[in-house]
């Protein structure tokens, strides 16, 4: 499987998502520079975490404008798997691929922790290697991750279920105080509605080697890439109760 | 002539930064702020002295790129 990782000036979770995909993942994972105009062979899009145009502006709010992000509607409407984590799900939402807006947090304060997610459905590339309704242990590192959309985008996020990651406690409970930056219902990652792009600000590219002390956020690439091979989903069989 | 464009967040968004100077405000002993909202102000100089053909140019570049009307409101005048 060929990832395109996307390179905008400021952008500096590139170099950890081609290592990820290429080392860990075993799969090919090139640069691609903002000024390109096409995607060329890739399967699949990331769009890495930054501070992409120094987040002039808004964050994500020049970047939507490059001549790449053109070619990655064109490949999203087409049903290309496209992920954008941090600045990168800002950029997407800024580009109108995910509904909703990320605004500063409410704390004010930038926030660089562990965080525990939990991942409400399978039923996604991003989230098929992962049991529905598990936390995962992914770190966050952002100052403008506080998810906003009005009433009727949050009533449809919820009803398509389009929420792919929520902010929890260890035991997977969506409090205020799992939720580091004030997101509306603790959202931390979504998908658009045909479910081929996904958005999160959590920092799986971070978390996908064990001797690095966490390997949780490789289940999102994996996922990604049976989702590209076409194998079946496996879900839990129900427990009998 | 100059655009001068206005750019506040919507209502129904958080504002800490609003929040946090009208708690500054209130320590400072100012009494009877009741709500502050921080936003952006841009200048845009532009050529001519047409403000009616600028409108509608000035309007779509709000509503494209300097300001995301998810979150923010704008208004803006041209003199």
């Amino acid at each position: 499987m060929r990832f395109a990782v996307l390179q905008f000036p400021g952008s500096n979770c590139d170099q950890d998502c081609v290592h990820v995909l290429g080392n860990v993942l075993g799969q090919q994972a090139d640069y691609l520079w903002h000024k390109e105009e096409s995607l060329g062979d890739a399967d699949a899009v990331v769009v890495p975490g930054g501070f992409s145009y120094g987040d002039y502006l808004r964050t994500g709010s020049i970047a939507q404008f490059s001549p790449v992000m053109n070619a990655v509607k064109q490949f999203a409407d087409d049903g290309g798997l496209v992920i954008g984590i941090c600045n990168g799900f800002q950029i997407l939402c800024e580009t109108g691929l995910l509904p909703g807006a990320l605004v500063r947090n409410r704390s004010l304060q930038f926030r660089c922790e562990q965080v525990y997610l939990k991942v409400p459905t399978q039923d996604s590339p991003f989230t098929r290697e992962i049991e529905a309704g598990s936390v995962i242990r992914v770190p966050i590192a952002h100052g403008e991750g506080c998810y906003f959309a009005d009433d009727e985008s949050l009533a449809r996020l919820q009803s398509n279920d389009q929420i792919l990651f929520q902010y929890v406690t260890a035991d997977g409970e969506p409090t205020e105080e799992a939720n580091p930056n004030g997101s509306l219902l603790n959202i931390a990652g979504i998908c658009n509605e045909a479910r081929n792009v996904c958005g999160m600000m959590p920092h799986p590219e971070r978390a996908s080697e064990s001797i690095l002390g966490e390997d949780d956020g490789l289940r999102i690439f994996e996922g990604m890439l049976s989702h590209f091979e076409g194998k079946p989903v496996v879900t839990e069989p129900e427990q009998a109760v | 002539m100059k655009a001068k464009i206005v750019i506040t967040p919507k209502k129904a968004v958080l504002d800490p930064q609003g929040k946090t100077v009208q708690t500054a405000l209130e320590h400072m002993g100012y009494e009877g702020v009741n709500d502050v909202h921080v936003g952006k102000y841009l200048e845009i100089e532009l050529e001519g002295d047409d403000a009616e053909a600028w409108k509608p140019k000035i309007d779509e570049a709000c509503h494209k790129l300097l300001s995301n009307p998810v979150i923010e409101d704008y208004h803006f005048t041209i003199e």
